[in-house]
């Protein structure tokens, strides 16, 4: 019983990862149609803020709480910069931009490398996240679950929260979903899609960033980090469906489960695969993913 | 009017033909004397070596260029195909090498294997590792892209689909050390059926297996290219749901393009195998992957020659660059990368006709007269709808529904090599 709940949790805290990566994904996907390869080096960005602002300031616990927003600036700055240089630049091919984003962050691993050396680099987590919480006492064993996996839950969780707020409750919500739902039928309403544009990827980049500090409590931080983790952020939007908060949320903790449960059950590698063949086997059912926006549209 | 349709077309057109197929015969003559008389004189054993490497690069290349270029699937996954082909070839040549009845070198190392796991035992057949170098990779495109093209998975979900599945084949293989060599992957081949391979004779010969199998590659992509079926994948790739209405069946042009795109992958990583010596995971994953597709980016995705070109310069460059700029090559290759697909979409070859079309053209003239309203370029003016004889036995609203369909079908752009029907 405690190994189930155990297994569940782990599942649920990769959920939450996954999550809080491909929320800001999801974002920028829904708004451009565009995949942003260069998303995982956002997340980077995120998590070497947190090492910089730690040469800084000393306590730790105050640094990550200091991450929080810088990383979120950090990497909605670059997150504008891409969209202001390249990706306004090719809106008619979509899928070049995804082959661009990814020259983009060939270029920013390179820059990181240089920066802070190709050596994985540490960060001090603060000690209230170090230790564990006894959630429940059993004959069999205790069933002990992290502070930094909660942490990193309660942060996807609110995370989502603000970004629902954000688009179901304001005039600039309401903008950014006309502009997903029929991009020129907004702009004919007077709309200035490309500010609305703009707005959303830095929104996107920047959770990006947040979710490379969660990061550095779980992982380590080096210039490879947002590759290893990015494809099952991709995934997650893909099964998710574009343009609704509620499929990347479904999604992220169902592949968690899933790659929880069946990793227990035999290996990682096989774990991969077969998640890999779930997936596909999904898409026959539903090809644009579990939500999608009702278009009459013919693709 | 000179379309292909009027009589002056149709003789433009048989003109055209002609002087197209003596220009490949002399283009074919020509890359056969470099690859097979010049390469080799001029280089010495270990260029000529590193000449197969590269071939079997453009050997991928080609595919892709078929597939991405004018099938319009993005192919980020390539890489499985290309490590099935190589993987298939390489438990050969390990099982060869070993001897009849014993375990490959890395099986008795690593101690997890007592015996040959039962997928090793086929291999030990030359007959069946030959077949299955190409056969196990299209077989596997063919059930992926017969899934995912049937229920209209394209565009981007397409390439992450693709992305996953090589990440997903690297991850395997790595987790799988005993029967698969790890990280490590199967190294230190020895022999190429009773050939050494040490032997710089022997390896001249590979080179010049690697040459002939990209030219008959090439071959073969511009039978397709040129075939009815290749019209086709163009007009599946620029307006998908016009061909489904014409009766066609987009699903299937896309998978035979796929398909023969991961055969000629399953090629290049079984040529590879003798051309270096080793097949790894680090050879075939994500990376990797999309380096086959940036060579092809580079060299010019829609053309014949020019992903080959693009991925023998794009790899040349690498070994050039990387060795003495380890940091700078990165640099290098991720700019060259950017700028030529943001800016340069026809790739570097596109770069002359460019170059010739603004000479054509005055300075300060226009590149294309913009047509007044209602007339089309170079056809005959369009008639206001009220005054067309169509619309006057008709009702006028007929004519506005006809317009509006019309123009919601509208062809894209011509120019635009990659054009992706919005999901």
């Amino acid at each position: 019983m405690t190994l189930v709940f155990s297994q569940l949790f782990t599942g649920i805290s990769i959920g939450a990862v996954l999550l809080l990566i491909a929320l800001g994904l999801s974002l920028t996907f829904g708004q451009m149609n565009v995949i942003n390869m260069a998303h995982g080096e956002f997340i980077m960005a995120g998590a070497y803020t947190v090492y910089v602002l730690q040469q800084v300031i000393s306590g730790a616990g105050v640094s990550l709480l200091v991450a929080l927003p810088v990383a979120f600036l950090v990497a909605g700055a670059m997150g504008v910069v891409l969209e202001r240089l390249l990706i306004r630049r090719l809106y008619t091919r979509r899928l070049d931009t995804l082959l661009v984003t990814w020259g983009v962050s060939l270029l920013l691993q390179q820059l990181a490398r240089d920066v802070f050396g190709a050596p994985n680099v540490q960060t001090q987590a603060p000690e209230l996240l170090t230790g564990s919480v006894k959630i429940l006492s059993t004959g069999a064993g205790d069933l002990v679950l992290a502070n930094s996996r909660l942490f990193i839950l309660a942060l996807a969780l609110l995370a989502v929260a603000a970004l629902t707020l954000l688009l179901r409750a304001t005039p600039l919500g309401r903008r950014v979903r006309a502009v997903v739902q029929n991009r020129d039928l907004a702009a004919a309403s007077g709309i200035a899609t490309g500010r609305v544009d703009r707005v959303t990827f830095f929104i996107g980049s920047g959770l990006a960033g947040v979710a490379g500090v969660a990061l550095t409590l779980v992982g380590p931080i080096g210039p490879t980090m947002g590759t290893n983790i990015i494809i099952d952020a991709f995934l997650v939007v893909v099964v998710g469906g574009i343009g609704q908060l509620k499929g990347t949320v479904i999604v992220a903790f169902a592949l968690g489960m899933m790659q929880s449960l069946v990793e227990y059950s035999t290996t990682i590698s096989v774990a991969k695969v077969l998640v890999f063949l779930a997936i596909v086997a999904f898409l026959q059912w539903r090809p644009q993913g579990l939500f999608t926006l009702r278009t009459r549209s013919l693709a | 009017m000179t379309g292909p349709g009027t009589a002056a077309g149709r003789g433009r057109f048989r003109l055209r033909a002609s002087q197209s197929r003596a220009r490949t015969a002399a283009g074919f003559g020509l890359a056969a004397v470099a690859l097979f008389a010049v390469a080799p004189l001029a280089l010495g054993d270990f260029r000529l070596n590193l000449l197969a490497k590269y071939l079997c690069m453009a050997i991928v290349a080609v595919g892709i260029g078929l597939a991405w270029g004018r099938g319009g699937m993005l192919v980020l996954g390539q890489g499985v195909f290309f490590g099935l082909g190589g993987y298939a070839m390489a438990m050969h040549l390990k099982l060869a090498d070993a001897g009849p009845g014993d375990l490959p070198d890395f099986m008795r190392l690593y101690g997890q294997v007592e015996r040959l796991p039962w997928w090793w035992e086929p291999f030990t057949s030359p007959v069946f590792a030959l077949a299955a170098v190409v056969l196990v990779p299209m077989a596997l495109a063919f059930l992926l892209g017969s899934l995912v093209f049937r229920r209209r998975v394209r565009g981007a979900y397409f390439a992450i689909l693709s992305q996953a599945l090589a990440a997903a084949m690297a991850i395997y293989l790595i987790g799988e050390q005993g029967t698969t060599g790890g990280t490590n992957g199967l190294t230190d081949i020895q022999g190429f059926f009773g050939y050494d391979l040490a032997d710089p004779a022997n390896q001249r010969v590979v080179y010049f297996i690697v040459a002939a199998c990209l030219l008959l590659m090439l071959a073969v992509a511009r039978q397709l290219m040129l075939s009815r079926y290749g019209e086709l994948l163009v007009a599946t790739r620029d307006a998908e749901e016009r061909v489904r209405f014409l009766g066609y069946d987009p699903a299937r042009v896309k998978l035979v393009a796929y398909v023969v795109a991961a055969g000629m992958a399953g090629l290049a990583g079984a040529l590879f195998v003798p051309a270096v010596g080793i097949i790894s995971p680090a050879l075939i994953g994500v990376v990797p992957s999309i380096e086959f597709v940036i060579g092809v980016a580079l060299g010019g995705r829609a053309t014949l020659v020019g992903p080959a070109l693009g991925a023998v310069g794009l790899a040349w460059a690498k070994t050039a660059l990387s060795e003495q700029f380890p940091a700078g090559w990165t640099y290098f290759e991720g700019l060259l990368f950017v700028l030529v697909v943001a800016f340069l979409p026809g790739g570097l070859g596109s770069v002359a006709g460019l170059v010739r079309r603004r000479r054509a053209v005055p300075a300060g003239a226009p590149e294309a007269p913009e047509a007044p309203p209602g007339v089309r370029p170079g056809g005959p003016p369009e008639v206001p709808s009220f005054l067309d004889p169509r619309a006057a036995s008709s009702s006028p609203l007929e004519g506005t529904v006809d317009g509006a369909v019309d123009g919601a079908l509208e062809a894209p752009a011509p120019g635009e090599p990659t054009r992706e029907v919005a999901p």
